[in-house]
């Protein structure tokens, strides 16, 4: 389809501070800001398909798509409140919580229509009807933007700290915190509480939970709210941080999240969070090696992920595990 | 009732029939079709053998590969590089575009053997991916702007240059891949697809050399794709790298799969309807878009065999 066939988004990941003629350790900080600003959003995204491979052993190639949404529900909510709280920290912060929600709750809905029906058929079927529901939401989304850059306006100011010549601006600062904050959560609600028990218990044995009055469905239904509710949460952040939002910018990011969740070891909560964080370093660094450049960022990044599922499928913290016999 | 009507074509001899007679059907129809319902006939052409090439990974091995487009950029980007950069013959660049695409099937297909099948899916989206952003990157193909000035090719004098030519064109190289779709899958080597696409273990132990068969689907796979590359770039006379994104792969991907995995009538009826499809709604603009993809999620959730599925089990 004509949809995708546009240039892709000047995605401004490495937002240069970095460049030549900075001292080394400088340069060597700032790659580190960079990376973990860059790794919180393929964390967040990545914890989702990670979570959701979990439960249903489904590759949710929505998932991008579904941090697209996010962001554009949290421009949605922005615009509403900014009338009464002003496009500030506030109403930014209630932004990504309206938007958490609300796709959160889309979240389940596709996991309802599209992907309960299609639980007992081949395996190649559901990735199919996954790759459906992306392309409902992308052109979806392109119908309502008609494919345009949509400004994603903010006061957030553009204040930061400065070391030297190292700069951390106050947006990098509190994303990241609000990611970590969010995955501290998220690792308590698994670790801690009955629903994330049972969230484990049905990602280890379905069948099994079902005869111990484990309510599966339910299970499966709030996984995918809150692996929804973090794409929509980064989704939000990214469009506040890089300013513009377009129905397009969830593929590539998706890909690269759950490479980022592959590196960790799919299936493993922990290991999104760090495979997303060693990312989102790899990148940062990268880009400042001079014979990879920013040109090849990307195709350096498919070069880990065909390495790792090559040489180490189970990634550095997943279990191994045999596929039907 | 829909089905009757498929068991009623079911049946070889009545399927000959119904293929010659679509056959001699586009064969005429230039006659009646302007220009621009020939130039979308010729683009549906190119999917039936994209479709059927890509049928013998997913539908016929069983292997799900997002990343045909790679095998379609290879084949273009091949006879482009060597006609417009070394200025050689359009039909002797054939050979090598072969060559490099079947090295292509043989790279990608060589380390994701291994994989479990969603994996297998994303290794074969990251090649493409890999191959479309290094012709973005590399002098040779002409980076982002590609490679323009294709000639066009000569066969013994006569210079195919026409939007009629290259539909014909297109309609031999259709009818060319679906008689070897139909050989191959009633070859010994069919069979062995089969057998691993059901059960990989018990072929195993039945002595079918697990590895080899499913580098030769890759490979077969290849050289289709390669040649709807090959006179894609002939036709436009232009490449550049978007023409091979993800949403390429996808196209064909959800033709061979609307239609019917394996099953070559359908295939060819999922590469008509893919084109067709969204021409029929362009009065709806930008909403067409959207609402092929609803149906492509409908027909996914009522039929997931697809539209003309196939029988052999």
């Amino acid at each position: 389809m004509p949809a995708g066939l546009t240039a892709p988004a000047p995605v401004r990941f490495n937002a240069g501070y970095g460049g030549l003629g900075m001292p080394a350790l400088e340069t060597f900080l700032q790659a580190i800001v960079n990376g973990l600003v860059l790794g919180s959003f393929y964390a967040l995204i990545a914890l989702g398909y990670t979570m959701i491979f979990g439960v249903i052993k489904l590759l949710n190639f929505a998932h991008g798509d579904v941090y697209m949404v996010g962001a554009f529900v949290g421009f949605g909510a922005l615009s509403l409140v900014s009338g009464v709280v002003g496009a500030g920290w506030t109403g930014l912060f209630i932004a990504i919580l309206i938007s958490m929600v609300a796709v959160g709750f889309l979240g389940v809905i596709i996991q309802r229509v599209a992907y309960q029906p299609m639980l007992s058929a081949p395996r190649l079927s559901i990735l199919i009807t996954a790759l459906a529901v992306s392309l409902v939401l992308q052109n979806g989304a392109l119908s309502l933007t008609h494919g345009k850059y949509t400004a994603f306006r903010t006061d957030l100011g553009f204040g930061g700290f400065e070391f030297g010549r190292l700069f951390i601006s106050h947006q990098a600062m509190v994303l990241v915190a609000t990611a970590a904050v969010l995955m501290i959560a998220l690792e308590f609600f698994v670790s801690r509480t009955m629903y994330g028990r049972a969230m484990r218990a049905v990602s280890i044995d379905k069948d099994m939970c079902r005869l111990m009055g484990i309510n599966v469905n339910r299970v499966v239904a709030i996984t995918f709210l809150i692996g929804s509710a973090l794409a929509a949460a980064a989704g939000t952040m990214a469009g506040a941080y890089y300013g513009s939002i377009w129905y397009f910018m969830g593929f590539l990011i998706g890909l690269k999240a759950f490479t980022a969740a592959v590196i960790g070891g799919i299936g493993s909560i922990t290991g999104a969070m760090l495979g997303g964080l060693i990312l989102g370093m790899l990148e940062s660094f990268g880009t400042q090696i001079p014979w990879i450049g920013s040109e090849w960022k990307d195709v350096f990044t498919f070069a880990i992920l065909i390495l790792v599922l090559v040489f180490k499928p189970t990634g550095l913290l997943g279990k191994s595990e045999v596929e039907r016999m | 009732m829909i089905d009757r009507l498929y068991a009623y074509f079911d049946s070889p001899r009545r399927q000959t029939i119904l293929l010659i007679a679509i056959v001699v059907l586009m064969a005429l129809a230039p006659l009646v079709m302007g220009r621009y319902m020939t130039t979308i006939m010729t683009n549906a052409l190119l999917y039936v053998v994209l479709a059927l090439g890509l049928n013998v990974v997913v539908g016929y091995a069983g292997l799900l590969d997002l990343g045909y487009a790679a095998f379609f950029a290879v084949g273009a980007y091949s006879i482009g590089i060597l006609t417009v950069q070394f200025d050689w013959n359009f039909w002797l660049a054939i050979p090598p575009a072969l060559v490099a695409a079947c090295i292509a099937g043989v790279i990608i297909g060589g380390p994701t053997l291994r994989l479990r099948s969603d994996y297998l899916a994303i290794v074969t989206l990251g090649f493409g991916e890999i191959v479309r952003f290094g012709a973005r990157n590399l002098e040779i193909t002409g980076r982002a702007t590609g490679l323009s000035n294709i000639p066009e090719p000569n066969f013994f004098g006569y210079v195919i240059s026409s939007y009629v030519d290259f539909y014909y064109i297109f309609l031999l190289l259709a009818i060319v891949a679906v008689i070897a779709s139909h050989r191959l899958y009633h070859s010994r080597l069919g069979r062995a697809w089969l057998y691993v696409r059901h059960d990989e273990d018990a072929a195993e132990a039945m002595g079918i050399n697990r590895v080899r068969v499913k580098l030769a689907a890759y490979v077969t796979g290849s050289v289709f794709g390669a040649f709807g590359g090959i006179f894609f770039a002939a036709n436009l006379g232009a490449i550049s790298p978007e023409s091979f994104s993800f949403e390429q792969s996808v196209l064909v991907l959800m033709a061979v799969i609307l239609g019917g995995m394996g099953k070559i009538p359908g295939v060819i009826l999922g590469a008509f309807i893919i084109i067709l499809g969204p021409e029929l709604l362009r009065n709806l603009g930008e909403l067409r878009l959207l609402l092929f993809a609803v149906v492509m999620l409908l027909i996914m959730l009522l039929r997931p065999s697809g539209i003309w599925p196939e029988r052999r089990h």
